[in-house]
């Protein structure tokens, strides 16, 4: 689980920032505070203006309106090479003519530390990436893995206040990736240093990142912990962005004080509690993950939040089987995932079944 | 790729075989025994190179020659990095047409630089000398530095000197750091072509040579002189050499440049 | 903690252009400086020069276009720059469609030997010129390689004169010092080429030929069109050649400029015939390029 940051202090703090490329807007008005020593994500399809958000943090794009502060600090007049941050850059940048124990020690340079000591710090660096005794080689002869630790322990040897990662994972395979995940995420509590990522991979976002805040066409859409994304996505496009989401059209069909009435199609009423974004008579959608769905087998029990259903796809995925089913009458379908317990035979396409739902595993969204 | 077509193939060879025709010839007659150039040959001799070992003006004129290249190289070079880090890195207004202008040199028939450029001596007043050379030959190189160069600077990940400020580097440190050690292979390729240019270049020194002659002006002195041409011969024939060499150590510096900023080659060979 | 309110950022005052583009400009205007000092202005000077007169020693800094009349009227210069433009479009004509054939095996059929052909093919032009037009003198001479081997293989009794001194050992000789200017600028064409137009036209069904004429040359016509101006303008203006091979029928205009400029001591009409001659020369190429531009767009 993340680590409790909530109560420290801030750190990078973005007011209403703006970035106009020509006629084409890149950042329309974010603002967010990014506190210390948290693990911050930055997520979004490619365009959303996330990379142009850590490229000002860093310095190399200037906001064309608004202010950033790092540490109390404006930066609008600070240029990259004097900032407290330092960046892992996606395609890592190493110095092609220098070795990499040249590339890691290469900010240090500017301090004239004595060599044995810019020896043992860069000794240091390469240890904490588990690259010890890499120091004589060569960057063309590293893989794509180990160039990135040169990255990152360059980054780290700096000792930044902040570590901006653009997309650090996106150039390795999927076994790779994943490994780094778990290996950044342990760097950074760790190290302790507050981390910046820049990602356009959900899963990614959600394993490592305290908070996310998840960017659409320059905005940011939804700023919250993975578990708040997750759980409760701000609005249809959050939803589908992250994981799996069905999406049912719904009404509500009364409103109280405390409790809210809605229709959904093919699932039948329900009663939640009261929200302010709608009233009696909105159209609305109702979202339900796919693991919130249940199949329910022959010999159990229907409960009373059943309904019948088709399958009509199947997908196998060795622990887990995706069904797509479609409910009664036949014009809304969903997609169930179901974990390949012992004793859950596989339904076959075709098979009639009964899908059984939590009321407060539902999400109501906005039409 | 796709199996070579036998008749583009053998038309390719013949094409090379006229390209090299002239070439070919050179040492056939450098150590032909015969004070005419003609056929058929006569016998061998190293006589034209002794010959050419003799001759205190031949000498001269290849010191300035020589001196005048290495001038040369280094001037446009020097132009040639600014000019081209401009053009690969930056947008400013009216590129194309300042980028143009400057290649104009590439295709002005270099007479009309040669004649140019003496009136503006003459009127100025000024005596004719190695250094107006000199003016001259910078003014066409330049544009052969500045395409050699763009390509290096083009090559060059720009990240990498993101990196290098990201690190605390200022820009004059990351140009000496990071940008200067990995365009240094073009650097030196376009100092070995503005030389070997140079080197060659008559018309320009024709017109603007004083009273030290540079080594083609000396030459084609020579070339009126019937017996003067085998040891002529003997000199060309150094000097393709010398040019050959130059020409693939260029060759070699370039296409390391490609290497270490990790480009495909662009196989544009030299241009 | 930064609470400061947010605030349009301020713009330095006056700043027209971005610090790039300054600092773009700032970079590219030594060279540009150079060229300017060194090329435009005494190319504006040959001009001011060919509207002056030459009076014995003296200048006349009168303003007339006397040159301009004598250089236009003289039939012998009219007939240098006449057999100049048509040598250099002989020559132009000549070694493009000899170096086509060439770029497109090098483009198609080079492989992974590319480098290494577009090598071989440029390492002759980096060869002393003026020895190269000579050994041609050596090729093309009445006791030259040809007439010995054409002699020696008894296809004729006598060495021919026709290819040595007169316009045909111009010709040949021009065209095979500029051959690879011409192969390249092709070649560049050639290679952006996306071979799936190709496949695509021969999945049409067009032929081979037909797949040339309406595919591959049209849109290889960028690199046709510079290879032609970069023979076609300098070759111009060309001097050693002429004035070794060429003999009294085939001297040009560059001959001439010398001259006045040397021995006839008229630097005012020696200008006012290098100002003609550029403006001859740009005049057929902006012709030539707003012609084919035409003819590319006609035909869609």
């Amino acid at each position: 689980m993340p680590s409790d940051t909530t109560s420290r202090d801030t750190l990078i703090s973005i007011r209403n920032v703006e970035k106009h490329f020509g006629k084409v807007t890149a950042l329309n008005g974010v603002s967010v505070d990014i506190r210390e020593g948290e693990f911050f994500s930055l997520l979004g399809p490619s365009g959303c203006g996330k990379t142009t958000l850590l490229r000002m943090i860093s310095g190399f794009e200037m906001p064309s309106a608004g202010d950033i502060h790092i540490g109390g600090e404006d930066m609008s007049e600070v240029p990259p090479n004097l900032r407290p941050t330092n960046m892992v850059f996606q395609s890592y940048a190493i110095f092609p003519h220098l070795t990499v124990a040249e590339n890691v020690g290469y900010g240090l340079k500017k301090q004239r530390l004595a060599k044995a000591e810019l020896a043992a710090r860069v000794d240091e660096a390469l240890a904490l990436v588990d690259l010890d005794g890499y120091g004589t080689r060569e960057p063309h002869a590293l893989s794509g893995g180990q160039r990135q630790r040169v990255a990152l322990a360059r980054a780290l040897i700096m000792k930044p206040k902040v570590l901006l990662l653009d997309e650090p994972l996106s150039a390795l395979d999927k076994k790779l990736r994943e490994a780094m995940q778990s290996e950044l995420r342990h760097l950074q509590r760790t190290v302790g240093i507050t981390f910046v990522l820049v990602t356009h991979d959900q899963e990614e976002a959600l394993t490592m990142s305290d908070r996310i805040a998840v960017m659409f066409d320059g905005r940011i859409s939804q700023l919250d912990t993975p578990e708040g994304i997750y759980k409760k996505p701000a609005d249809q496009r959050v939803a589908s962005f992250i994981g799996v989401m069905n999406f049912l059209p719904a009404q509500v069909t009364s409103a109280s004080d405390r409790t809210l009435g809605i229709d959904v199609a093919a699932l039948g009423k329900l009663s939640c509690p009261q929200d302010d974004r709608f009233a009696k008579g909105d159209k609305l959608k109702v979202g339900i993950r796919p693991e919130m769905l249940t199949i329910v087998y022959d010999g159990e029990k229907a409960e009373k939040n059943s309904v019948p259903a088709k399958v009509a796809d199947i997908a196998y995925y060795g622990d887990m089987t995706y069904y797509d089913v479609v409910f009664g009458d036949g014009s809304h379908s969903a997609s169930v995932s179901m974990r390949n317990t012992a004793g859950r035979p596989i339904l076959p396409i075709g098979a009639m079944t009964r899908i059984r739902w939590g009321p407060e595993s539902i999400v109501l969204l906005e039409d | 790729m796709k199996s070579a077509s036998p008749s583009l193939l053998t038309y390719a060879v013949i094409y090379l075989i006229f390209l090299y025709a002239p070439i070919l010839l050179l040492p056939i007659f450098a150590f032909n025994d015969s004070a005419i150039i003609a056929l058929p040959l006569s016998g061998f001799t190293f006589d034209w190179f002794y010959l050419l070992w003799e001759t205190e003006a031949l000498h001269q004129a290849l010191y300035n020659s020589l001196t005048i290249a290495i001038i040369t190289a280094v001037i446009s070079t020097i132009l040639g990095i600014f000019a081209a880090r401009a053009s690969a890195r930056y947008d400013f207004p009216a590129k194309r047409g300042i980028v143009g202008f400057i290649m104009v040199p590439l295709v002005l028939p270099e007479i009309i630089v040669g004649v140019a450029l003496l009136v503006v001596l003459v009127q100025l007043g000024l005596a004719l000398s190695s250094w107006t050379v000199i003016i001259g030959h910078v003014l066409i190189c330049t544009p052969f530095s500045i395409a050699i160069l763009a390509s290096a600077f083009r090559n060059l990940d720009i990240s990498l000197e993101e990196a290098s400020l990201d690190l605390g580097e200022s820009q004059v440190g990351t140009f000496f750091r990071v940008i200067l050690p990995l365009v240094t292979p073009g650097i030196i390729s376009s100092l070995l072509i503005a030389f070997t240019i140079s080197l060659d270049e008559f018309i320009i020194a024709f017109f603007l040579t004083g009273t030290d002659v540079t080594l083609p002006v000396y030459i084609w002195g020579q070339l009126r002189f019937p017996a003067r041409l085998p040891s002529v011969m003997a000199l060309g024939f150094l000097m393709v050499i010398l040019s050959l060499m130059l020409l693939l150590t260029a060759e070699y510096f370039r296409r390391r440049a490609n290497r270490l900023s990790g480009a495909a080659d662009t196989d544009k060979g030299l241009f | 903690m930064a609470e400061a309110a947010s605030k349009q950022r301020k713009r330095p005052a006056l700043r027209f252009l971005s610090p790039n583009e300054w600092r773009g400009l700032a970079l590219i205007s030594p060279a540009l400086g150079y060229a300017v000092l060194m090329l435009a202005a005494p190319l504006l000077l040959v001009f001011l020069l060919s509207m002056w007169t030459q009076n014995y020693l003296d200048l006349d800094t009168t303003l007339t276009f006397a040159n301009y009349r004598e250089a236009i009227t003289d039939p012998l210069y009219r007939l240098l720059m006449i057999r100049s433009i048509i040598i250099s479009g002989i020559v132009t004509v000549v070694t493009v469609i000899l170096a086509y054939p060439v770029a497109y095996f090098v483009a198609f059929y080079g492989g992974p030997r590319k480098s290494m052909w577009l090598l071989l093919i440029t390492i002759p032009f980096w060869t002393s010129y003026l020895i190269r037009i000579f050994l041609w003198k050596v090729i093309l001479g009445y006791n030259g390689v040809v007439n010995s081997s054409l002699l020696g293989l008894g296809l004729i009794e006598e060495p021919l004169t026709i290819i040595l001194y007169n316009a045909n050992a111009v010709v040949i000789t021009l065209a095979h010092a500029w051959a690879p200017f011409a192969i390249l600028p092709i070649y560049v064409a050639l290679s952006r080429i996306d071979t799936s137009l190709l496949e695509a036209a021969r999945d049409l069904g067009d032929g081979p030929v037909r797949r040339f004429f309406r595919v591959t040359l049209p849109l290889s016509m960028s690199g046709v069109v510079a290879a032609t101006l970069i023979v076609f303008i300098p070759t111009v203006g060309d001097y050693v050649t002429p004035r070794l091979l060429g003999g009294t029928n085939g001297l040009m205009i560059a001959n001439m400029i010398q001259i006045q400029f040397g021995k006839a001591n008229n630097a005012p009409l020696g200008s006012a015939l290098a100002v003609s001659a550029m403006v001859i020369v740009a005049s057929i190429s902006i012709a030539y390029v707003l012609l084919n531009r035409r003819f590319l767009k006609s035909r869609g």
